[in-house]
């Protein structure tokens, strides 16, 4: 009975590593220099991938890349992925790096395997295989990371965007800047409820000076605030609404429920009053002491 | 059923206000149980103030809030008045979410401000304003 | 992709209790932020009081959730009670036959990010939310 010879590809691997890594390089080299990666971390990235996968296949061959074998493979795979992702390699370059590793060995596959096109066609199969599977987990690994990487910036967008400021024992502002869509809003707000408890506010500012624009959804996400801080025992003034946003709060009958304030001196004036403060003018006004260094 | 023996909510006396501190994931039959002993209390102390502090809910559902204002309202018919304190704020957002913002019901952050509310509004009563609820 | 978790039986107010500690356990164990957890076990409990007093009694599923990475929690409500005939006008805020204040059906599906209400007269309620993280 004749089984099918065996795959050639571990010998080859083995007698010639060296040739088919510089091989390797030069064909990522051809697509010219990046800046984004130097290029000993190319080299360094290409050796020590076929190093882990020639491990790999001399452990378990080449079909089972979810095996414990390919571990350390797969391991360096997202590392590498992960890390193009951060440096702003598109996906298909990412990829590249994988497919071009595909010329070399299918050339070391022919000089092997000779005229014998059976045994040839085999081994390109099964090499075809591995790096596509290898190539798809790099896309996979990448796009992760750029999700990842999307999530943490909206959080962060979101919570740098949303100072709450004590302007007095008792009293907050939320000076709010820029567009607010429905989900920024709802971070914004459920901060400012936790600031008033934080701080025992009786009242809190919202400025909205620095909004271009505020649609119904968002009106209705102020109006829910105000609502939610008055469940907890405190009171909202809004400051600073622009003669178009004002029609549409106006439109959602707004006007009814809400403190609000042309700006936001008018806003603190009046919030000190209802916690029975007042500023009062002092003889003569003080200069402002200030240091050459700043702080 | 299993009604043990701390199936009340108690109310305290502190002045002239009864002070009921909410400590439990409220069954609805214990909301109900606190809405009747807080009416019997109202009138058996003559208080002025009810301040009901509900900062340990994790919750306030329909339910608990319906019965919340009802307090609210068959104190004020008593002449008492409700303070309901420390609600947090994710509860609050939710309430609002609901479609119950309490209306009739006054509140404060704390404890202690809601004390110092029912004095004030003692104080105003007293210096008998014909209009008790200023702006 | 739907893991079943576990089921509570609703028959006293006490069982609606159970089935919001049930709830915020499972929405902490899925990773829902503090206002989503609130949100999602005060729908429960509408819910619950729901097919406690209309549907005179029934039971809560609760299922962990997982979808590309997402996660959250999916309550299923389901009695064998009269059934609601009409359902666009249950949903209403202020409509109500029973003692409540007309919020429940209406103020659970605003706090839910899917809301499925399935019912036939004579035949039972199956009402379906979810949460996502």
């Amino acid at each position: 009975m004749d089984s099918p010879p065996a795959s050639r590809l571990p010998s080859i691997l083995d007698a010639h590593a060296d040739d088919i890594l510089s091989e390797w390089i030069a064909r990522l080299r051809s697509g010219g220099a990046d800046d984004r990666i130097s290029e000993v971390e190319r080299e360094r990235q290409a050796s020590g991938f076929l190093q882990r996968m020639i491990e790999a296949i001399r452990a378990s061959g080449v079909a089972d890349i979810e095996g414990p074998a390919f571990e350390p493979l797969r391991e360096m795979l997202s590392d590498i992925s992960r890390s193009r992702a951060m440096q702003g390699f598109s996906p298909t370059e990412s990829a590249l790096f994988v497919f071009s590793l595909k010329q070399p060995l299918f050339h070391r596959l022919g000089l092997a395997w000779g005229k014998d096109a059976e045994g040839l066609a085999r081994d390109v199969w099964a090499v075809t295989l591995l790096i596509d599977a290898l190539g798809l987990r790099m896309m996979e690994a990448w796009q992760k990371t750029r999700e990842e990487v999307i999530i943490r910036q909206q959080q962060e967008i979101a919570e740098l965007s949303t100072p709450v400021v004590k302007l007095w024992q008792g009293i907050l502002a939320l000076p709010l800047i820029g567009t607010l869509d429905s989900s920024r809003t709802q971070v914004v707000m459920e901060n400012l409820l936790e600031s008033i408890v934080q701080h025992e506010a009786d009242i809190a500012i919202i400025d909205i000076t620095g909004v271009p624009t505020v649609d119904t959804l968002v009106a209705q996400h102020l109006l829910k605030t105000v609502a939610a801080a008055r469940l907890m025992g405190a009171d909202c003034i809004i400051s600073g609404i622009r003669p178009q946003i004002a029609q549409t709060m106006v439109h959602l009958g707004v006007e009814l429920n809400v403190i609000s304030k042309a700006n936001l001196s008018d806003a603190f004036a009046l919030a000190l009053r209802r916690i029975g403060r007042a500023v009062v003018r002092t003889k003569s006004p003080v200069p402002v002491m200030g240091t050459a260094h700043g702080e | 059923m299993a009604s043990d023996v701390g199936d009340r909510i108690p109310i305290l006396k502190l002045g002239d206000a009864l002070l009921v501190t909410i400590q439990v994931d409220m069954h609805d039959r214990l909301a109900l149980a606190l809405e009747d002993d807080l009416t019997n209390r109202i009138v058996q102390t003559s208080a002025k103030g009810v301040l009901i502090d509900i900062s340990a809910l994790e919750i306030v559902d329909s339910f608990i809030g319906r019965t919340l204002a009802s307090i609210a309202q068959i104190a004020r018919v008593l002449d008492a008045e409700t303070v309901v304190v420390g609600m947090r704020p994710a509860v609050a957002i939710t309430l609002v979410e609901l479609g119950l913002s309490l209306p009739g019901v006054r509140t404060a952050l704390n404890a202690e401000r809601g004390m110092a509310l029912i004095r004030t509004h003692r104080a105003d009563e007293l210096d008998a304003d014909p209009d008790g609820d200023a702006a | 992709m739907a893991t079943p978790r576990s089921t509570l039986q609703i028959r006293t107010s006490e069982d609606i209790v159970r089935v919001r500690q049930e709830v915020r356990a499972r929405a902490i164990e899925a990773g829902l932020g503090l206002v989503d957890q609130t949100k999602i076990v005060t729908a429960a409990s509408e819910l619950a009081r729901n097919t406690l007093e209309y549907g005179r009694g029934g039971e809560a599923r609760l299922e962990m959730l997982q979808d590309h990475g997402r996660r959250g929690l999916r309550i299923v409500f389901e009695d064998r009670g009269p059934g609601i005939p009409d359902i666009d006008q249950a949903l209403r805020d202020g409509f109500t036959t029973g003692k409540g204040m007309g919020l429940g059906l209406g103020g659970a599906r605003r706090l839910c990010n899917e809301f499925n209400i399935v019912s036939a007269p004579g035949e039972g309620t199956r009402i379906t939310i979810a949460r996502w993280k």
